[in-house]
């Protein structure tokens, strides 16, 4: 299991050490902020589908015990073995479990952040099983042996130069070529011969159908599709808030979950599962890991309601600005930041203070989750939680105090602003943080207080 | 109709000539303003790092000092904003007094626009401006569209900067990306705030502009610390210095 007890400043900090990596990470997602934009822009309809979509979404959340057992029917009737994990330990149990009865010690994996919430292929590869990506971008990340970094564009962080040295090493391609259409070639011809030979996929979940028992994958590169339909066993593992009631709900999502992620009208496999060929197996794992407890938590239930599109994350100008990684999370960005305390809330106090709040990801959210408000509701539960530096809850003490003191403040105001004129230095130097790439304010020589008193006295009153 | 003037604590300490500016417009509408002298901080700060619980005080003392206006006006979005969200009373006490407050209080420009109705203004600037949208007026109070949402745009500080004489109004790349300043993500995360800011600084200067103007100072005064480093000729103003300004 992973403990990084990497805070988001100090690893946003190493991050912003190459300023030019920062700008190029900041402008490619910024692109494809923009594209989402366009794509929203061309349905009229769009803010109303976000309503519709929450709602829907909303109602899965307050009957999701009912849900879940129409679902596990309806897949049983349809020849799916369904088995529910309660945590990520029961998950990966659950799939090397399977994969032992047919004595197979080697897998494809198509995308899916659950199976990387539950640390699956660490766990599978120290049971001396095999997993192959094949998402190219977890592919290349897999190589790379580091997590994805975003939860659609795994390896949003690497360049191409980067990635043609990773394949020169692993794939044996020429050294200096990183020529995407000749790597991805390259990758394809890699990947064509593992989904050939292994008898196992796994692949993710978009969307479970309470209705139908069926669910749907969505793919760009059709990589979930050729690994469970040339395997003799399909896996399938989702968390238990990718129920929708009925089919004619994919309508909605559908629309909203590809135009969110990158601005495409839809992806470019949209797979429905409903039962397995003859001769094949299908499982289903039912993963809470943490859900039901959120679930309880009046304030954050909502995030329960994503759809995993990581338009919040394109959209974050902290995220752009500090890449996946300093998230120390599966899931990174806003969305990551108000999951992951639920998950563990000493090894993720800091994501809550990794924002401004500036609230541009609850705007293009398109399940409508509150996600900048929820940052502000986990800052209060995790200072109430004992989760805050002692240094800072004695600053906040200071400033609570000096603020409820009107005369105890202006002197203070005077205090600080005649030191500031007097000796800069006190101020201007690098343990303050702020002057690290900033000038502080020029002081003033009244404040507006005292100004007033003298030019408006009439008024005043107080 | 009275109006209670708020000065957030930093514009009275660092930018007097805001809390002026502000004054001034407000009386030149022929409104009767006041200025309670015990103000001291919305309490946003602490809140915002999580610290709620602290900032009842401040809230106390912000009910004495506002309760007996008819409307409160500040030249800062983001306190406005947390006073609505967040001021309340001691349990049992002047809840009245406080739900008063969270309905009447008013940023400056949506007060001019929404509640003045100002249709002109005599002001004069003749300079090239860029307008940094602060997210918590924007997206908290709603002062303008938003570029993520699917509807038809407005701005109210625009609309009142186009009624200023010579003044010109630049595009931006981004027109309401973050500036950084976040409270005091702007120290607990130097590295991404301070980019962030150059960011924006620099989508204001690739545009030519001559000032960068808002409606929020705590904004701006990132901006200027960035700018001060770089040694620009690019100044800031807050819009109620441009609106009172006839240069």
């Amino acid at each position: 299991m992973h403990k990084t007890i990497a805070e988001h400043p100090t690893l946003a900090d190493k991050f912003n050490q190459d300023e030019e990596r920062v700008n190029w990470h900041d402008e490619t997602l910024w692109w494809v902020r923009a594209k989402r934009d366009k794509a929203a822009h061309t349905l009229p309809e769009w803010e109303d589908l976000r309503n519709l979509a929450s709602q829907i979404k909303h109602n899965v959340l307050s009957n999701l015990s009912e849900y879940l057992i129409q679902f596990e029917e309806n897949a049983l009737k349809n020849g799916i073995q369904v088995h529910w994990a309660a945590d990520a330990q029961e998950h990966n149990a659950i799939v090397k479990s399977i994969l032992q009865k047919h004595g197979v010690t080697q897998i494809v994996k198509s995308k899916s952040m659950l199976t990387e919430e539950c640390h699956l292929n660490d766990y599978l590869q120290e049971e001396g099983v095999e997993v192959i990506d094949t998402d190219l971008g977890e592919r290349i990340v897999q190589l790379a042996q580091e997590p994805p970094s975003h939860i659609v564009l795994p390896c949003i962080h690497k360049k191409k130069e980067e990635i043609g040295e990773l394949f020169h090493l692993h794939l044996g391609t020429p050294a200096g070529n990183a020529d995407p259409q000749f790597l991805t070639e390259a990758a394809r011809l890699h990947l064509r011969e593992k989904f050939l030979t292994r008898k196992i996929a796994l692949t993710g979940v978009n969307f479970a159908v309470a209705e139908t028992g069926e669910f749907v994958v969505c793919t760009n590169e059709g990589n979930a599709d050729m690994g469970a339909h040339l395997a003799d066993v399909h896996i399938a593992c989702m968390g238990i808030e990718k129920l929708i009631p009925l089919r004619q709900h994919l309508g909605v999502f559908l629309r909203l979950l590809t135009r969110s992620a990158t601005g495409q009208p839809i992806t470019t496999y949209s797979s429905h599962f409903k039962k397995p060929r003859p001769d094949q197996e299908m499982h289903i794992v039912l993963v809470d890991n943490g859900r039901s407890r959120q679930l309880g938590r009046k304030d954050f239930r909502n995030s329960l309601k994503c759809i995993r599109c990581g338009a919040c994350m394109n959209t974050c100008p902290v995220y752009r600005r500090s890449g996946g990684h300093s998230y120390h999370n599966a899931i990174a960005g806003p969305i990551g930041s108000i999951l992951a305390p639920n998950l563990d809330m000493k090894d993720y106090a800091d994501l809550p203070f990794a924002s401004t709040l500036c609230g541009s990801c609850s705007n293009v959210c398109p399940v409508k989750i509150d996600i900048h408000d929820q940052l502000y509701k986990w800052r209060q539960v995790l200072v109430k939680e004992g989760h805050a530096p002692a240094a800072k809850k004695a600053a906040m003490q200071g400033m609570a105090f000096t603020f409820s003191h009107p005369a105890f403040y202006r002197m203070a105001g005077k205090t600080g602003k005649w030191f500031m004129k007097t000796t800069p230095f006190m101020v201007n130097n690098n343990f303050n943080p702020w002057y690290k790439q900033r000038d502080m304010p020029e002081p003033p020589k009244e404040s507006f207080h005292d100004w007033y008193k003298k030019n408006r006295k009439e008024n005043g009153h107080g | 109709m009275t109006v209670g003037l708020f000065i957030p604590c930093y514009v009275d300490q660092f930018y007097p000539k805001v809390a002026i500016a502000t004054l001034e417009l407000l009386e030149k509408q022929g409104l009767q303003v006041v200025y309670p002298l015990n103000q001291t901080c919305c309490g946003q700060p602490m809140a915002n790092s999580g610290f709620e619980h602290l900032t009842q005080g401040c809230n106390n003392l912000f009910i004495q000092n506002f309760k007996e206006v008819d409307y409160i006006v500040s030249p800062s979005g983001s306190c406005v904003l947390h006073i609505k969200d967040h001021l309340h009373a001691e349990v049992g006490k002047e809840e009245a007094a406080a739900t008063h407050i969270r309905k009447k209080i008013y940023e400056l420009t949506e007060f001019l626009t929404d509640v003045v109705k100002v249709e002109n203004i005599i002001a004069r600037f003749p300079h090239k401006v860029g307008m940094h949208q602060s997210c918590h007026g924007q997206r908290g109070l709603k002062l303008s569209q938003m570029t993520e949402l699917v509807a038809d745009p407005f701005s109210k500080p625009e609309k009142l900067l186009r009624m200023v004489e010579g003044l010109e109004l630049i595009d931006l790349n981004r027109k309401d990306e973050c500036c950084g300043f976040g409270g005091t993500f702007c120290v607990t995360e130097e590295a991404v705030s301070a980019k962030m800011g150059k960011d924006r600084v620099k989508d204001h200067l690739e545009h030519g502009a001559e000032y960068i103007t808002g409606a929020d100072m705590s904004c701006l005064m990132h901006l200027e610390g960035i700018l001060r480093r770089q040694n620009s000729k690019v100044q800031v103003k807050h819009i109620a210095e441009i609106l009172n300004s006839y240069a």
